[in-house]
């Protein structure tokens, strides 16, 4: 139990998906001008990732690792340089049945995350999060903790920025880092911020 | 001819994918510690950009509306395929050290950006083109990037010593800080500064302006 939790809060801080490997970023710049929404995204991804590794992790083990498909009768068989197409396709097919369910079953909720859900596809920070999987060798319990993780810790610093954007609306920036540019050095503090988190070890 | 070099030169300084488009961002910041992986990670990127551009606009009139997106994605995902099991073959050091970075060219927004924007209206040659000049737009941000990172944070370019480091005896203290993740932010954010400087129409309009000045009336 100690050591989930342990690689929960990793994940969360420690390895932040958008701060410490930069995945995610497109969306991360685009869509953190308002609080609101930015909590929003970030509510979708942790749904997203919270499902789509361990799938991807149940795929990969059972149909594409060397050996895997032992169960059919096939054990020399090695699939894994399909895995990202499976993985993609596989998280394409749930952003796409979610969507579906949600609009069908929690009208209310779609109506929140409506837009943000295609973004979702695209965003490497889910794709990321699998091929880390992969790499880690995480098996399911720990691909599911994995998961939540970095949906956490990527929605958290998706607020975060979102929060001190709000704010510098108002203040004076030279011409030429108006926007952009001045996003990228806020970010950049960020991170040096949650490097700080590096030296925990639970 | 003169827009076959538009289509390829454009994107370099004028419609940067990185600097304007906010395109393709995520792998701009984590390969480019080290020159090497660098360069690799850029060919790699504009030969997928450019064949997945030309893929998509041969079959583009066939492709029905709604599921263009997953079309798409299934010609890029191959072509990454391809790419990463050449890397694997013969510079295997390398795709290690890219680790998931080659695997997320699929998810890259300048592939599909300009699989979505350009390739589905244009065709074939002049898609392959506009992968071509996107993906050295792409290239140039990251491989400056790259340049100053290696070179101040470890002496070094390919490999090979240039600034003398103080602990191997030669004069160069270097900045450990330029090899962490947060520089990568620093050093993008001053590249569009610096950009934009040259390139005036690429500004940002502020959202508020500071107000004049008013005088203070004296003695009311």
């Amino acid at each position: 139990m100690e050591y989930y939790l342990s690689l929960f809060i990793r994940s969360i801080f420690i390895d932040n998906m958008a701060l410490a490997f930069f995945l995610g970023m497109c969306t991360f710049l685009a869509i953190s001008k308002k609080v609101q929404a930015a909590i929003g995204l970030g509510i979708a991804v942790i749904v997203v990732l919270t499902i789509t590794v361990p799938v991807n992790n149940l795929i990969y083990n059972y149909l594409l690792a060397d050996g895997a498909l032992a169960w059919a009768g096939l054990p020399d068989m090695d699939l894994s340089f399909l895995g990202l197409l499976s993985y993609i396709g596989v998280i394409a097919a749930i952003v796409q049945i979610m969507e579906m369910f949600l609009d069908k079953f929690v009208p209310a909720l779609y109506n929140a995350l409506g837009v943000f859900l295609p973004l979702i596809t695209v965003n490497c920070a889910i794709l990321g999060a699998s091929l880390f999987m992969v790499e880690r060798d995480y098996n399911f319990v720990e691909s599911m903790v994995f998961g939540a993780g970095s949906g956490v810790g990527w929605a958290l610093a998706i607020v975060a920025l979102a929060g001190i954007r709000e704010r510098l609306k108002y203040s004076d920036v030279p011409d030429g880092l108006e926007g952009l540019g001045i996003t990228f050095i806020i970010v950049g503090l960020m991170s040096l911020g949650f490097m700080s988190f590096g030296g925990i070890d639970i | 001819m003169e827009s076959v070099k538009e289509t390829l030169t454009g994107p370099i300084f004028k419609n940067n994918p990185i600097a304007l488009q906010i395109l393709g961002i995520c792998s701009a910041l984590a390969v480019t510690s080290s020159l090497q992986v660098t360069l690799v990670m850029c060919v790699a990127l504009t030969v997928v950009t450019a064949f997945s551009g030309m893929f998509v606009s041969v079959i583009r009139n066939h492709i029905p509306g709604s599921i263009r997106i997953i079309v798409q994605m299934v010609i890029i995902a191959s072509l990454v395929i391809v790419v990463d099991q050449f890397l694997k073959a013969y510079a295997y050091a390398i795709s290690k050290q890219l680790s998931v970075f080659v695997g997320l060219i699929i998810t890259n927004c300048i592939v599909m950006g300009r699989a979505e924007a350009f390739a589905m209206k244009n065709p074939p040659l002049a898609s392959f083109i506009d992968g071509i000049g996107n993906g050295l737009g792409y290239s140039v941000v990251l491989i400056v990037v790259a340049v100053i990172r290696e070179l101040f944070g470890a002496g070094k370019l390919m490999g090979f010593e240039i600034l003398p480091l103080v602990t191997d005896g030669g004069w160069y203290n270097p900045n450990g800080l330029l090899l962490l993740p947060p520089s990568a932010f620093f050093l993008i954010g001053l590249f569009i500064w610096a950009l934009r400087s040259f390139h005036k129409e690429q500004e940002e309009a502020p959202d508020f302006k500071m107000a004049k000045h008013t005088p203070v009336r004296e003695g009311v």
